[in-house]
């Protein structure tokens, strides 16, 4: 295992270390950023705040049925309403993990470790279905 | 010496049994129950800033005893929000994986920087649990809630049990590594700055690790709960990680297997901000005050504390299931 420096952290730790401490410092920031501008109203909601109470304790199933909110990626054409504008932070946290998969795989490859190139390609693909949102289920 | 090795068979086998009890309870429970009421809490007269008040400040507290007791906030969170807030378990279970999600993620850098978390370790297992996770999620969004909400209770006393009897081994004696894990490389060394020396270690029993990992996952993506209760158990009882390298990878582990189950809950629309974003900032503000009162508060009395409010959460979650207390 190639090391760094004098300590025992590998090459690839330390580059997922970074990667990750960016995407979720820059995740929790877009998370605040779009909450305040939720609540604050300085972006308009599709569904007022103060009818949230009387949507809240239906089923995911139900609530789409009854506000028209809409499934898989398609929340991305209304992100300029405050509702789905907070998505993006939990968006970005929820994915961030794809990229330090992407950037430790080339450190893998240069050491010919093919065995975790291959767990990376498949931590990849799992994740990456996991997003698409082809996976549907319902009530 | 042989007394030593008896009684780690004998905690493994504990271990073993308790999560195969867990995860049959769990599974026969979803055949269960049909007689109860669909569960559907009340619209609440509140506004929705008391509501989000509320999360903000139960989480917060849940955070500061979160850390001491060495439980992750997600399982937490789940039974308590789930059992005593008027949301649909569906939006807590979505909420408690952000939640659960965003603690691991702000940790994960300086646990992989200080070798507490390490990526060879994690990554074979955090693969099965993320695919299983997905798996977990889906069935959980399908089946009726009160279903779920008992299969929620009883596996969360069950966590109670795991968590009064299951004994930890801070450097577990692994005498030979497995074949799997020598060949994945799955050892390490780590600087343990309470000894201030540098421990060597590897692992052992990886094919069984592997296969409660999908068990794990499956449970996490379930019920939207963090999984170190049960990550930390199999890595250093079973697998014979040192404890704080089982904690620390645990931890680093939820980063891949609550985003893959995240997303699922994300696109059946299933996470809704107002629910998701307070609890998040609660509790890991929580968390930071938590960490820093960690020389202060007296883990085993916070440790105690935190089970007695898991069993008051799982009788809750199990009877508002059956429809007996909603």
């Amino acid at each position: 295992m190639a090391m760094s420096g004098d300590d025992f952290i590998s090459d690839e730790q330390r580059r997922y270390a970074t990667w990750l401490s960016w995407g979720a410092r820059s995740g929790l920031a877009i998370l605040v950023v779009t909450f305040l501008a939720y609540v604050l109203g300085w972006l308009p909601a599709r569904i007022p705040l103060d009818q949230m109470p009387n949507v809240w304790n239906l089923s995911a199933h139900d609530y789409l049925l009854q506000t028209g909110a809409p499934t898989g990626w398609q929340w991305l054409n209304l992100v300029g309403q405050g509702d789905f504008a907070g998505l993006l932070g939990i968006a970005w946290l929820s994915g961030c993990s794809v990229l330090c998969l992407l950037v430790v795989m080339p450190i893998y490859a240069r050491r010919k470790d093919w065995v975790f190139v291959v767990i990376c390609v498949i931590a990849l693909l799992v994740q990456l279905l996991a997003a698409s949102g082809m996976l549907t289920v319902g009530h | 010496m042989l007394n030593n090795l008896a009684s780690r068979f004998t905690d493994v086998g504990s271990l073993l049994k308790a999560n195969a009890l867990l995860l049959l309870l769990s599974l026969s429970l979803f055949t269960a129950g049909a007689y109860a009421a669909e569960s559907m809490p009340a619209a609440s007269t509140m506004p929705w800033w008391g509501w989000a008040l509320a999360l903000f400040i139960t989480c917060f507290f849940l955070g500061i005893v979160a850390v001491p007791s060495g439980v992750g906030g997600g399982v937490l969170f789940v039974p308590i929000v789930g059992g005593f807030f008027p949301f649909h378990l569906d939006f807590v279970r979505g909420a408690g994986l952000l939640v659960a999600l965003a603690s691991a993620l702000a940790a994960g850098p300086s646990l992989l920087r200080g070798g507490l978390a390490n990526l060879r370790l994690a990554l074979p297992l955090a693969v099965l649990a993320s695919a299983s996770a997905i798996a977990g999620a889906m069935i959980g969004l399908a089946i009726p809630a009160h279903i779920v909400q008992i299969a929620l209770g009883i596996t969360i006393l069950g966590i109670v049990i795991l968590m009064a009897l299951a004994k930890k081994s801070e450097f577990p004696e692994v005498a030979t590594a497995d074949k799997l894990s020598s060949a994945l490389s799955m050892n390490g060394i780590f600087h343990d700055a309470a000894r201030n020396q540098k421990i060597n270690w590897q692992v052992h029993r990886t094919p069984l690790g592997l296969t409660l990992f999908v068990g794990i996952g499956f449970l996490a993506g379930l019920f939207g709960m963090g999984a170190g209760w049960a990550n930390v158990p199999v890595l250093n009882l079973l697998m014979g990680a040192p404890l704080k390298v089982s904690a620390g990878t645990s931890s680093f582990i939820l980063t891949l297997v609550d985003s893959s189950a995240a997303w699922i809950y994300i696109n059946k629309g299933a996470v809704l901000a107002i629910i998701a974003v307070p609890s998040v900032i609660g509790m890991m503000l929580g968390a930071f005050i938590g960490a820093r009162l960690l020389h202060v508060l007296k883990a085993s009395v916070v440790r105690k504390m935190v089970i007695t409010l898991l069993l008051f959460a799982g009788l809750r979650a199990l009877l508002k299931g059956l429809g007996i207390w909603l």
